[in-house]
């Protein structure tokens, strides 16, 4: 079987803030022996707009698609809400035909049409789905023994379930397994499928605190060593936020966020440096010593 | 939460007939996203599961539901409750009658815009920044710099023109312009 080949659509908050999670995915996609080819000229997903005009959101994911088709490839998304607006789009697009023919009189100002002949995954669907559990456990070489981590999917890649999907959004078990083929152990915890909170952070802080604050002490009440995320907007919430959220409701949480592919990167032997683990905000010390 | 909250007053609010839009479920159950709004039977599951009613003293999704089928619309567009949904989509999933709350939110969020002219602050900067750079924030060239540090390779450079050409034909632009914006939501 030929290996899997996408192009990686990066968005913009990975780009902007996060290079860790795209450097440890890279690393890892490669020795899995996933083709990656850049996305040429992509624009926003167009996710952040829906608020204000949801053809203009349907347009602006339309428009990536459309160089999705005429590079013949599936895009590959690293982002939640990325993966949100670009599966939804292509899923709607494709079925309601009086909005793709909307659409598609939008996109004929600029030289396109939406066709409806490419697929969007997600970072978890094409390790699970596409490279397959089997491979991913042979890529193991450290396994990470004796490590207790709880994840944290998030909510676009498993809601809504009419245009996901895929995992189960009330019993999500795909990054569980993921976890676990590192030989870390994934703990269960109290409302693991709850929203993180960022989408609103931008209009009120106050309440993605809660939810965050709340999120965290479940983790920590499992004794998980580290919360895994697959969605920059999560991640940024639980990492880059922690110290925030510590000081405004005077708490001390110091729970390592690692991205999914860290995690794995570090299973598959790659040094601290190739995964970007020092750009994390909440050094994962307790961890890491483990690892050695 | 408020019910928990013994010491507040309940001072009901009188609603006048002249308030409402008869035809407002009609209009709205032809909206992509809000085509079950009639079938809400107020059941409560979407209120009872959304994490942030759980931490908001008055955002409520059944009462969004309920007033949409009453035509109470400049109530609901100019609620600025309105834009605390975090899109998490769990009503949608939970709902027994297939009512797609969260997409009712997005549509009377995007008439709030057309029809009343208000938005989030936040969500004009990023849309600026998008009709500017391509993205909807502006990477800063350090950033890029160093990018080719990590041996990462170099960011596409987005084809602005077409992207203001998407805001210009689907209308968003001219939205834009005219739009009152607003910084904070209260929760409480």
């Amino acid at each position: 079987m030929s290996n899997p080949k996408y192009l990686l659509f990066l968005g913009c908050v990975i780009p902007y803030r996060l290079s860790s999670y795209e450097i440890s995915a890279r690393k890892v996609l490669a020795k899995l022996g996933v083709e990656i080819v850049e996305m040429p000229e992509y624009n926003c997903c167009g996710y952040p707009m829906d608020v204000i005009n949801h053809e203009l959101m349907l347009t602006l994911a339309a428009r990536n698609l459309c160089i999705a088709e005429q590079a013949g490839l599936p895009i590959l998304a690293l982002c939640n809400g990325c993966f949100c607006s670009l599966n939804e789009t292509n899923k709607i697009l494709k079925e309601d035909k009086k909005l793709r023919e909307k659409i598609n009189s939008y996109l004929k100002e600029i030289g396109m049409e939406f066709k409806g002949t490419t697929e969007v995954k997600h970072l978890i669907y094409v390790l699970s789905e596409d490279v397959g559990y089997e491979k991913i456990k042979n890529a193991v070489t450290k396994p990470l023994i004796g490590i207790r981590v709880a994840q944290h999917s998030g909510c676009h890649v498993l809601r809504p379930r009419k245009y996901v999907g895929r995992d189960d959004p009330e019993n999500p078990t795909t990054l569980k397994e993921l976890i676990r083929l590192t030989g870390a152990e994934c703990l269960d915890y109290m409302d693991e499928t709850a929203c993180c909170g960022n989408p609103i952070i931008g209009v009120n802080e106050d309440v993605p605190f809660q939810m965050a604050k709340e999120k965290l002490e479940h983790v920590r009440a499992v004794g998980a060593q580290a919360l895994i995320t697959v969605c920059p907007f999560c991640h940024i919430m639980f990492d880059l936020n922690q110290p925030r959220i510590e000081r405004a409701f005077n708490e001390k949480f110091n729970l390592p966020v690692l991205h999914y592919p860290q995690l794995l990167g570090l299973a598959m032997g790659f040094s601290l440096e190739e995964l970007a683990i020092n750009e994390l905000r909440v050094k994962p010390t307790e961890l890491l010593n483990m690892v050695k | 939460m408020s019910e928990k909250n013994e010491t507040r007053e309940y001072v009901p609010t009188v609603i006048k007939a002249g308030e409402l839009d008869p035809k407002f479920k009609y209009k709205m159950s032809k909206m992509h996203g809000a085509e079950k709004v009639m079938a809400c039977f107020q059941c409560g599951t979407c209120t009872a599961d959304c994490p942030i009613a759980r931490f908001s003293e008055f955002y409520r999704p059944r009462r969004i539901a309920r007033m949409v089928q009453l035509g109470l619309k400049d109530r609901l567009l100019l609620d600025k409750a309105l834009w605390l949904c975090s899109s998490c989509f769990t009503c949608v999933d939970h709902c027994p009658q297939g009512v797609e709350i969260a997409g009712i939110v997005r549509v009377l969020r995007n008439m709030a815009v057309a029809d009343k002219g208000i938005l989030p602050l936040v969500y004009k900067e990023l849309a600026i920044n998008l009709m500017k750079s391509g993205f909807v924030y502006e990477i800063p060239e350090s950033r890029l710099q160093k990018r080719t540090e990590q041996g990462l390779p170099p960011l596409p450079k987005p084809d602005v023109s077409q992207v203001m050409k998407v805001f210009e034909v689907t209308g968003s632009a001219h939205l834009l312009e005219k739009v009152q914006t607003f910084a904070r939501v209260e929760s409480k």
